[in-house]
């Protein structure tokens, strides 16, 4: 095993430049390190100007997503010994998202969607505390579990060919945690997530690329989600055309 | 891929840098191409309908119209517009029944069933009806 690999790893300060470009740096090439772990060793050793977002170092954050060679990777968790045998990793701000600074990205756009399916429990009617806590069987938690691990690492956008091309979709994580309320067995607020949800920029969006599906480090399967919502979403308008008298 | 376009100035974020997609980004991964073909492929089965709907209307016209409309099924380009037509109806078919696991999460005894106990079936109907299709087509 060589001794160092090669970073290309993209800059951009907004105060001098147009346009990003590309730096190369040599680092170790260690068995135990991570993306991570050399982009921290250039800020530390080399050039204290890179910029890039990290917290944990170990897939909990969310925070250090970036294109790997092309794919949308959490640098913590993508070893460099993966590509000692093309002997260099590009390292870019994740496609997609507007980069403020060499690899951070501007994620606001992400958090107005988010908020918009009200990922969060609705309730009709609460019960007074004194009667306690809503209740949930292991079956039921199991229903949502899986949509429920998001980080919001937001590595599925930047694997969906339509959140580039079509800026108003609302985009794999953000519908994958709606069905993540919509499924749990304490939330009444389907009704109003459908409104956002059943719309062009919703699920309807989405073509099924399932490339958010094999981007997630967290395997929750967004590209299923959106797929059962469709459904879902379906048999719903079809209830409402024949019968039209049903409560919702 | 590259031409600036500044979304925003603030106060703390002078200026934002968004690449454009690139009119080519779906020849770049198989993901993408597949997607590209799928959508396609509607095009391809829509003929089929349309050739359906003008072999019907040719049988209604009478044995002269329908032998002129066989005399178009022969037509070499039609005979290769239809050979590629076949694969993308193909295509298209096995993406769908591939895509039923994903949209039905059916639960028995508290568990996902394997995406095969999905699609299968599907399989099978397909299979089946293209055997009883073609028992009437080819029993003469």
């Amino acid at each position: 095993m060589p001794e160092t690999i090669t970073l290309e790893v993209t800059r951009y300060s907004p105060e001098q430049e147009a346009e990003p470009r590309v730096q190369q740096y040599e680092v170790p090439l260690r068995k135990d390190w991570v993306v991570l772990d050399a982009l921290n060793y250039i800020k530390d050793r080399v050039d204290g100007s890179l910029t890039f977002r990290w917290s944990c170092r170990m897939g909990i954050c969310g925070s250090c997503g970036m294109m790997v060679n092309g794919e949308p990777k959490l640098t913590c968790a993508t070893f460099l010994t993966s590509y000692a045998p093309e002997g260099h990793i590009r390292v870019q701000p994740l496609r997609y998202f507007p980069v403020i600074r060499d690899l951070v990205v501007a994620i606001e756009d992400f958090m107005s969607k988010l908020g918009s399916v009200k990922p969060w429990l609705i309730r009709k009617d609460e019960k007074p505390i004194a009667e306690g806590e809503y209740l949930q069987t292991p079956e039921q938690l199991d229903l949502y579990k899986q949509f429920s691990m998001c980080i919001n690492c937001v590595l599925c956008y930047a694997a969906c060919p339509v959140v580039g091309l079509d800026p108003t979709f609302i985009g794999p994580a953000a519908i994958a945690l709606a069905q993540r309320y919509n499924m749990d067995s304490r939330d009444q607020g389907s009704q109003e997530r459908m409104d956002v949800l059943a719309q062009h920029e919703g699920i309807w969006g989405c073509t099924f690329v399932g490339d958010c599906t094999k981007a997630c480090p967290k395997k929750v399967d967004p590209a299923g989600a959106i797929q059962q919502y469709k459904l879902t979403a379906t048999l719903d308008r079809l209830k409402s055309l024949l019968m039209p008298w049903g409560s919702k | 891929m590259s031409e600036a376009r500044r979304t925003e100035y603030t106060e703390f974020r002078p200026r934002w840098y968004k690449s454009r997609v690139s009119t080519w980004w779906w020849l770049g991964r198989w993901s993408y191409l597949k997607f590209i073909l799928r959508e396609i492929s509607s095009v391809f089965v829509a003929w089929f309908v349309v050739e359906l709907l003008l072999g019907l209307h040719a049988l209604s016209g009478g044995p002269q119209r329908y032998e002129e409309f066989q005399g178009f099924l022969c037509n070499p380009l039609v005979v290769a517009l239809n050979f590629v037509s076949l694969f993308f109806v193909l295509f298209h078919a096995v993406t769908w029944f591939n895509l039923a696991p994903k949209a039905m999460a059916v639960r028995l005894g508290g568990k996902r069933v394997p995406n095969l106990w999905i699609a299968g079936p599907n399989y099978l109907a397909w299979v089946a009806v293209s055997a009883i299709v073609a028992w009437f087509l080819l029993r003469a």
